[in-house]
């Protein structure tokens, strides 16, 4: 049976509720829209990037919980750290989230992630958890386009 | 699973004389209540609860008898038809043919030649789109819609605009989800060529005055086609008392299978319309230099059908016209006047879709919460409702959300299970509000 405190963690109301980096960004380097057209879930990312380093990052936008709480999540992890390091990020994430994780080993190296372990028992969810991760991973390749993750 | 007593059922719905059903299962609905017992899937647990499906707007379930229509036939009749000279070839015509007088009496169509089989809803209004549209509009000609209509019926028009050069036009609503009949008045122009209308409306359960909207329309020579999509399940619909020219139906939102529907349209109208697709069937005669088309309705109908979804099919009208149709609307009425007023006492709760007259669809919206949070919280809870745009995106933006939850109902669903419904919106205010 599935228990809906597994995906409604405490990390995920709290994000939810109050979201990090929740602003528009002036002087950003990059923003790339995500969109989801199936739930409308549809954000705005911003980036600053120097030197391969995202020295900043926020978001706008609207969208279901798990959504909004991962994007807030994401900037507040992402900041400070290289392009390289953002991508295998979304690497872990997106196996979490998929369920490819043993989720019987630590997940604290997955640190404020591992609140979305339980997205995995809800697979109609995985596109609104990674959202905010494809039009990250679009904004350091630079891409220009609508991101959607249908 | 087959554990019913289908005797005993089929004593549940026979109509009694008078009103007396009528009354009775609105006072009682224990005997409509009877009829749950012959849809199997209903009786299943979901994440250890209960299912409640209230997802009828999306599909139906489908009651023992079409399964099992729909199994005999594959395991006794199946063979192509229209073709063999063979026994099973005529019986599962015969079978096939039968369905189709049924459904003109479902409907009460003037002729079976006006009965056409369609994948369904969506592929009836394309076949129009296709062939009285390619051959009647041209450029600066005028299309109506309106704006609570299905994406089905948008983008094929909206294709044929595009080819033509010829413009769509939009009937507005108001804030309760009504069609605005004196905008409608004005946009019946000499330029109009067909006016395409949603019965019921999927995502606001509007009834539109489809009656009054056709005579509107004919008083300008303008032929009307209907959406009847929502309706078929809900409501008696009888074509000639409506007179619209085209009437267009899914056998899967009134609890037959999936992948057969059907395009009514007046002999008149389909005799002069060309043919949609080519191949067998729709054929008298080919030759390399010329072929001849064959007549009604089977001009329409290019390939083997799906002879199994129409058996299917015939056995839900069967099914349904052993119903009181009347008790059964009623009935559902009371479940959706329950669950509105229910869900209102919420604070930030809105219903989306307030028009006078409705049909079964439940549209609704927390405030601060996302619809496919309430769609996942609603899910563990064993509770089946839809949540998204509806494929009414005009819709969505009317109401200036992105998205709302629905619950829709059927004549098998419960007060009991309204009861869910209102404690598992209670649960998700409790989880994100």
């Amino acid at each position: 049976m599935t228990d809906l405190r597994d995906l409604y963690q405490e990390v995920i109301l709290d994000h939810n509720k109050s979201p990090r980096n929740f602003h528009v960004m002036d002087g950003a380097d990059r923003s790339v829209e995500g969109y989801n057209p199936l739930c409308g879930d549809h954000y705005t990312l911003y980036l600053k990037l120097r030197k391969g380093i995202i020295q900043d990052v926020s978001f706008t936008g609207v969208g279901c919980a798990i959504s909004k709480a991962s994007a807030s999540v994401m900037t507040s992890l992402v900041k400070g750290k290289t392009s390289a390091e953002a991508v295998q990020m979304f690497r872990d994430f997106h196996s979490l989230v998929r369920g490819e994780t043993d989720l019987g080993g630590s997940l604290d190296h997955f640190g404020k992630l591992a609140a979305f372990s339980g997205v995995s028992e809800f697979p109609a969810r995985v596109k609104c958890a990674s959202l905010a991760w494809h039009t990250l991973r679009a904004a350091l390749e630079a891409k220009e386009q609508v991101v959607s993750t249908e | 699973m087959h554990g019913f007593d289908r005797d005993e059922s089929h004593m549940i719905m026979m109509k009694p004389p008078g009103d007396t059903m009528l009354r009775d299962a609105v006072g009682n609905p224990g005997l409509i209540l009877g009829c749950r017992h012959h849809f199997p899937l209903l009786h299943q647990q979901i994440n250890g609860k209960a299912l409640v499906y209230l997802d009828n707007a999306a599909t139906s379930q489908k009651p023992q008898v079409v399964i099992d229509a729909m199994m005999r036939y594959y395991v006794e009749e199946n063979s192509n038809i229209h073709r063999g000279v063979h026994y099973l070839s005529e019986k599962a015509t015969q079978a096939y043919e039968r369905v189709r007088a049924k459904v003109q009496e479902f409907i009460n169509a003037a002729s079976v030649g006006e009965i056409i089989f369609v994948r369904g809803t969506t592929e009836a209004v394309n076949l129009v789109a296709s062939t009285y549209g390619r051959t009647q509009v041209r450029e600066g000609d005028e299309v109506l819609i309106s704006e609570m209509e299905h994406h089905s019926n948008i983008v094929p028009w909206q294709i044929l605009c595009g080819e033509k050069g010829a413009r769509l036009k939009v009937v507005p609503m108001n804030n309760d989800g009504e069609l605005l009949l004196e905008e409608y008045e004005k946009l019946l122009t000499p330029r109009t060529r067909i006016v395409a209308l949603a019965h019921v409306s999927n995502a606001l359960g509007t009834i539109n005055p489809v009656k009054e909207m056709v005579t509107m329309a004919h008083r300008h020579g303008i032929p009307v086609l209907l959406d009847g999509a929502q309706s078929a399940p809900h409501l008696r619909v009888d074509v000639r008392d409506i007179d619209c020219d085209f009437y267009a139906f899914s056998s899967h939102k009134m609890f037959g299978p999936t992948g057969v529907g059907v395009l009514y349209g007046k002999e008149h109208l389909l005799d002069a319309m060309p043919p949609y697709q080519g191949g067998g069937d729709m054929i008298k005669s080919v030759t390399f230099e010329k072929t001849v088309y064959n007549d009604l309705p089977y001009r329409f109908e290019a390939g083997t059908p799906n002879i199994g979804g129409g058996i299917g099919l015939g056995a839900a009208i069967d099914y349904l016209g052993r119903l009181d149709r009347d008790a059964v609307a009623a009935y559902e009425h009371e479940l959706l006047d329950l669950a509105t007023r229910q869900l209102a006492l919420f604070p930030g709760v809105r219903v989306i879709g307030t028009a006078k007259e409705k049909a079964s669809v439940l549209s609704f919206i927390i405030e601060g919460i996302h619809p496919h949070d309430i769609g996942t919280i609603l899910d563990v809870e064993g509770i089946a409702i839809r949540t998204g745009h509806h494929c009414a995106q005009p819709v969505m933006k009317h109401f200036g959300v992105p998205a709302t939850a629905r619950a829709s109902f059927a004549f098998y669903n419960t007060k009991e299970e309204v009861d869910a419904l209102v404690r598992g919106v209670r649960k998700v205010i409790e989880v994100l509000g």
